[in-house]
């Protein structure tokens, strides 16, 4: 049902587009005002989540112990896995946010033969790793589209991605492993039916709009082609705050844009900020050191104690009397 | 706010970064590149027209190169027949050069403002200019 709500959904938007811009001409308000509003959204809105995630407590120490905690020096302790120290926390955080770690721990269990199996799975480690690296050089990429001077570093980037110089213009390699981890990702969640189950709209829609803008990307670079000139026009355009979205730019560019857009409007909303979340996850950029410093809760109150000795410097005479030992004379 | 500091740098990281294009745009102008089609074979003709209309060249000339190639250095074939029915020779220096005499001021502009890198010269003798 979800899955079906976020294609009409992704479907929708397209038309929109095509129909705003091809046939009422809207092409202000697909190529400025949008992706103004847009770009406006997702930076606030990025900033405002990080911010109020920053505000919730985290008194404690709460990281997830995957390795040997560091305790006596001839126990042997895993630095990275259940860091103890800042440059441990580091280690792991990198090995997080580049690598993906935590997924590549990832298990599955079946039957076979009458016996329940545990195994390692890194398939979704794998097409994720290349889903976010792709991603990240598609985005690095556009840069060429958006400085007026092209910068060096972004020519080599873009070179390495064609580097098998097929096709004209050259087929970028991360195009087609977007495309194909972005389609194992979504297949994963139609064919496999426990994560079927848990599917709903709000993980399809991502996906069916990630894709969406892939192929409209492909669409305008390598069949339906625009004039790219003009297309960097509109961009330096934005970008310089003189917006003229040329009429001139064929429709699948705006589709694009609209696309991406709606992407950027929706993001801080979304599960996409597990881009900001996973910097902030305490299980993972805390150092467990909770047995070498006293993590105090700050807004403990403060309890009045009445210890034993308190007690029997109180009472010391009647219980003296009635014979109950005492352990001060 | 627990590690606030850390996490305000981030963010201010994060703004900086998608400002970033905005910074190096402003004050900027718009301008378009400019190729220039001043060149004496082009103004010896009547009607100046490419191969293909100017539309089809700006989209597709890329495309059209590579076909010229495929075509005339696995199959031999020379001719190319336009849309208009005029008869061409597939040849990037003595087609399309003769007339685009002036590769900085022409090829060159688009491609260097949108960062393509095309290989034509890598086989082919780039024409000396200034001369």
């Amino acid at each position: 049902m979800g899955m079906y709500v976020a294609f009409l959904a992704v479907a929708g938007l397209i038309v929109l587009a095509f129909l705003g811009v091809q046939a009422a001409g809207l092409h202000f308000l697909f190529g400025a005002l949008i992706p103004y509003i847009a770009f406006f959204l997702f930076v606030i809105g990025f900033a405002y989540r990080v911010f109020l995630w920053g505000t919730s407590a985290v008194p404690f120490r709460i990281p997830t112990t995957a390795g040997q905690m560091q305790s006596f020096p001839w126990v042997k302790s895993n630095k990275f896995d259940n860091p103890s120290n800042g440059f441990g926390v580091v280690i792991r955080m990198a090995l997080e946010v580049l690598l993906f770690r935590s997924l590549f721990r990832n298990t599955k269990s079946e039957i076979h033969d009458g016996r329940l199996i545990h195994g390692s799975d890194k398939w979704l480690w794998l097409f994720g790793l290349m889903f976010h690296y792709s991603f990240l050089i598609i985005f690095i990429r556009h840069f060429r589209l958006f400085l007026e001077n092209v910068p060096g570093f972004i020519l080599i980037i873009e070179s390495l991605d064609g580097f098998f110089q097929a096709g004209v213009p050259f087929v970028y390699l991360t195009d087609l492993m977007l495309v194909a981890a972005a389609t194992f990702l979504f297949a994963r969640r139609v064919l496999l039916p426990q994560i079927r189950y848990i599917s709903m709209a709000a993980d399809y829609f991502p996906l069916f709009l990630i894709l969406g803008i892939a192929i409209s990307g492909i669409l305008m670079r390598y069949f339906i082609r625009v004039d790219i000139t003009g297309a960097k026009q509109v961009i330096i355009g934005l970008v310089s705050f003189q917006p003229a979205p040329s009429a001139e730019v064929g429709v699948i560019f705006y589709i694009h844009l609209f696309l991406v857009s709606t992407l950027l409007a929706y993001f801080p909303f979304s599960k996409l900020m597990h881009f900001g979340g996973v910097f902030l996850s305490p299980t993972r950029n805390l150092a467990n050191n909770s047995r070498m410093v006293r993590h105090v809760n700050p807004w403990n109150p403060d309890v009045h104690v009445h210890t034993y000795a308190e007690y029997e410097d109180e009472f010391r005479d009647k219980m003296k009397k009635v014979g109950i030992p005492v352990e001060k004379e | 706010m627990y590690n606030g500091g850390k996490i305000i740098l981030g963010l201010i990281v994060f703004i900086g970064l998608m400002a970033a294009p905005f910074i190096f745009g402003l004050g900027k102008g718009n301008a378009k590149p400019n190729p220039s089609i001043d060149t004496p074979a082009i103004k010896a003709m009547e009607k100046k027209q490419c191969v293909e209309a100017k539309a089809v060249m700006k989209t597709e000339h890329m495309k059209m190169l590579n076909d010229w190639r495929d075509s005339v250095v696995r199959d031999g074939k020379r001719l190319y027949v336009a849309t208009d029915g005029k008869k061409y020779d597939m040849s990037l220096q003595n087609t399309c050069m003769k007339c685009h005499s002036n590769k900085a001021q022409f090829c060159d502009k688009c491609h260097i403002y949108v960062g393509a890198k095309p290989y034509c010269w890598d086989c082919h003798i780039a024409p000396k200019e200034g001369a």
